[in-house]
């Protein structure tokens, strides 16, 4: 009986992490590159949205993840192109990117409001998916083990190849980087687009995974989580994935709580709490490392123009 | 006779207001060691930047190996082969020093081969690098030795060298002499700049000297008198440092007794029971290698570190160890640390506005917390005026100034408030030869006046020409002063590096 508990709390707070995980890497990679982008609530929602209609227009959740992707990456670049090549404030830009993102997701979603769609399904058969246990390891859908796959692979790029060197030192110091030779509009504009693409998927993830059927903001301020996540996790992609399964952990323990009718909580106290722990469990690792030592890129949300 | 290795002819460059180069026309043989001469703001940065392709000449060509050439982007300068050492370091310094040299790197080199490379290099020049170590845990002088060894690893055919030895101590620049001998005999040529003129007598076999973006001579600075080659520079006679009079030492002004503190983690040096004292009207001077306890001294004395025993530090007797740089400045004892941009000032602040950082302590320019702008800005323009700070004014932010402008506005701006006890942290680091000069003189004046001035420094010939006395200050460790009048500079040479012990070697941190 506990263990059936047990295993479907770990299934709700993979699900709850992976859109998390997924925004909150993009940004990683992109804040690694010395660009702040607070928009990615925005390109969450214009990701969600399309990939929605299009997997309902076409009833392929594949080509509904791949439109999610693009519409992401075309909403990081309208902010890529306003804050790189025109060298507009990033903070404002960004903020602006989110509140366009809610209005044009409202507008296009207007018509799909209610709707369903075929929810994305495991990628392992029936036997190993649906099996008691055993689906906690393969009873998730494409997007957990991308997700997954994608932390290793960006912590690898980062830390041990040469074009993630390169991309740090361009968040490190963007003169430095350019008096060298490196190209550091481009190499942000490539970051920024791969930001784009992975909100866009945590986005579509809310609309094709969690709840296969379109309402409005469905998103929920996930955004912000992803953002302040990045800053708690050191810019490191391997506490991200700590960050983001610990807050979705909460969660699923917060809803586990109501369920079970806990009187001597309020429920707004339970509802604080996985944003709580988040924070305090990935502080007090900061606080543990020599004190003193900066994590976050030095160029971090400074416009760049060569000099 | 082949062509020059590097030929630049009618070089025009302008930029908003300035004419940076006009009509600069210049030529390196291979092999040969050519020093290009200028004080700040004669051109020389921007020059170099055009060859190294960093930023394209407004008119004039360049030739290489007599092909023209157009070198659209430092990736194409280091084709052809030229390789550059910035005198803004051009490093990251969160990430480490192999990562930094990776990245100056035009390919992808395997870690490990890398590595290898990299400590043969410094084996071959003896160089004491940790490659494993962050960048902003180096002193200034350890992140020079990153560019270099940046550099060489690409074999280059032009070296560009823009002042290499101001961070070095003597015997450090002698080796970095013979090293440069060394790749100019085998082919490489160098371009050399500097305003350490007798250096170039000894390097270079050829100087072109720029003077307000135009060469206005070129010489063999083997046969022409250093005194010369600087009038040149300056366009007018070289203002020598004027001595008072030996006269006998003042009362003690800054007294430091057992000063212990751990060093900055994680490489700081630990200070081991520093004493020493300053009198009124002398200049103490404090030789040594940067890294040996320098800047845990400066902010050991300044403030910025809190010192646990009060007698630690005693200024005109007074007990001062406790205090903060605030109510330190406001006694009278003022520190100018090392780094210019970021420490001495805020790069995004206007000159105005980081005079009243440290100022309002002994000028009242915000009396009851109100910033006064009609003193601010008299108080910043006198210092503009006084150390002839090439500026647009009080409203220039910091960062728009060139190394050597900043340091004299700084050194202005504490030498204006006439503080009882001045310890400056190389006071010409960056400064060409008429600034060095004046920066000088003015603390040989702040100390006739009967301040007590201490300069740590670790260029020899400015401490021998400016202290009274001289002590060295090694793993943080500090000698017994002695008189300046007595010592050689063999001897300081032997204190500073004899005692300092052998380098470790270069691959010690060559390990995973």
């Amino acid at each position: 009986m506990n263990s059936v508990i047990l295993v479907s709390i770990v299934m709700t707070l993979v699900a709850a992490a992976t859109p998390i995980l997924l925004a909150a890497l993009g940004e990683l990679v992109v804040e690694k590159s010395g660009v702040l982008n607070l928009g990615v609530e925005g390109m969450m929602l214009c990701g969600a949205v399309a990939g929605f209609a299009v997997a309902y227009g076409t009833g392929s959740t594949g080509l509904g993840l791949a439109a999610a992707a693009l519409a992401g990456i075309a909403t990081a670049m309208v902010f890529a192109v306003l804050t790189l090549s025109l060298t507009a404030n990033q903070v404002a830009t960004g903020l602006a990117l989110t509140i366009f993102g809610i209005g044009a997701s409202s507008l296009i979603g207007a018509g799909f409001v209610g709707r369903t769609i075929e929810r994305l399904g495991p990628v392992f058969p029936e036997a190993l998916a649906g099996h008691p246990w055993l689906r906690v390891v393969f009873g998730h859908d494409v997007m957990v083990y991308l997700s997954l796959a994608l932390v290793l692979a960006v912590s690898l790029f980062l830390r041990r190849t040469r074009p993630g060197l390169i991309l740090r030192a361009v968040g490190e110091n963007d003169q430095s980087a350019h008096a060298i030779g490196y190209p550091v509009i481009g190499i942000r504009y490539a970051a920024i687009a791969f930001g784009g693409a992975l909100a866009g998927l945590g986005g579509a993830y809310f609309s094709l995974a969690l709840t296969p059927m379109w309402a409005d903001r469905l998103t929920a301020g996930r955004g912000w989580i992803a953002l302040a996540l990045v800053v708690f996790a050191a810019w490191r992609p391997g506490r991200l994935l700590l960050g983001a399964y610990l807050f979705g952990a909460v969660m699923t323990l917060e809803l586990q709580a109501k369920a079970a009718g806990i009187a001597w909580l309020a429920p707004e106290v339970l509802a604080m709490a996985p944003y709580l722990a988040t924070i305090v469990v990935l502080t007090m690792m900061s606080l543990r490392r020599g004190a003193g030592r900066l994590d976050a890129p030095a160029c971090l949300g400074k416009a760049f123009t060569a000099s | 006779m082949s062509p020059p290795r590097l030929a630049l002819s009618r070089i025009s460059k302008s930029f908003p207001g300035v004419k940076a180069n006009e009509d600069v026309s210049l030529s390196v043989r291979a092999g040969e060691i050519h020093a290009l001469l200028g004080e700040n703001g004669a051109g020389k940065s921007t020059l170099v930047k055009i060859i190294y392709g960093v930023q394209q000449a407004d008119e004039g060509s360049i030739a290489w190996d007599g092909e023209p050439v157009a070198i659209a982007s430092p990736k194409a300068a280091r084709r052809l082969g030229i390789g550059m050492v910035f005198q803004h370091f051009s490093l990251f310094d969160a990430m480490t020093v192999i990562e930094n040299i990776a990245l100056g790197l035009d390919e992808a080199v395997d870690r490990e081969g890398l590595k290898r490379q990299v400590a043969a290099i410094l084996e071959s020049y003896s160089l004491p690098l940790d490659p494993e170590r962050e960048v902003h845990t180096l002193s200034v002088g350890e992140r020079q030795r990153v560019e270099i060894v940046r550099c060489l690893l690409q074999k280059p055919r032009l070296l560009i060298m823009d002042e290499p030895t101001s961070v070095l101590m003597p015997q450090e620049v002698e080796r970095l002499f013979q090293t440069l001998r060394q790749i100019a005999s085998q082919g490489c040529s160098i371009l050399y700049i500097s305003h350490k003129l007798h250096e170039i007598k000894t390097l270079c076999e050829a100087a072109t000297i720029l003077r307000g973006g135009r060469v206005v001579a070129s010489c063999d600075p083997r046969l022409e008198s250093t005194t010369h080659m600087a009038e040149l520079m300056i366009g007018a006679e070289l203002r020598r440092v004027e001595r008072r009079p030996a006269q006998s030492a003042g009362a003690v002004r800054l007294e430091v007794d057992g000063l212990s503190l751990p060093g900055d983690p994680p490489f700081g040096t630990d200070l081991a029971a520093i004493s020493f004292e300053a009198r009124a009207g002398e200049i103490l001077g404090i030789a040594g290698v940067a890294g040996n306890g320098q800047s845990e001294l400066l902010t050991a004395l300044s403030g910025e570190r809190p010192v646990t025993r009060d007698g630690a530090i005693l200024l005109d007797g007074r007990p001062i160890g406790g205090l903060g740089a605030g109510a330190r400045r406001s006694l009278g004892l003022a520190c100018v640390p090392e780094e210019r941009n970021g420490h001495a000032a805020v790069p995004d602040f206007t000159l105005a506005e980081n005079s009243v950082l440290t100022a309002r302590h002994r000028v009242p320019l915000a009396p009851l917390g109100f910033i006064s702008a009609g003193d601010v800005a008299r108080f910043t323009d006198a210092v503009i005026k006084r150390f002839d700070v090439r500026t647009t004014g009080p409203s220039a932010p910091a960062r728009a100034l060139s190394g050597g402008n900043l340091q004299k506005f700084i050194m202005g701006r504490e030498i204006g408030q006439e503080p009882g006890v001045l310890v400056v942290s190389q006071p010409s680091w960056g400064v060409d030869a008429g600034a060095a000069a004046s920066i000088r003189q003015e603390l040989v004046d702040l100390a006739a006046k009967g301040s007590a001035v201490v300069v740590i420094s670790q260029d020899l010939d400015e401490l021998l020409e400016l202290a009274d006395r001289l002590c060295v200050l090694n793993e943080g460790r500090l000698s017994p002063p002695r008189p300046v009048a007595s010592l050689g500079i063999d001897e300081i040479g032997l204190m500073m590096g004899g005692v300092h012990g052998e380098a470790p070697p270069a691959g010690a941190g060559n390990h995973a």
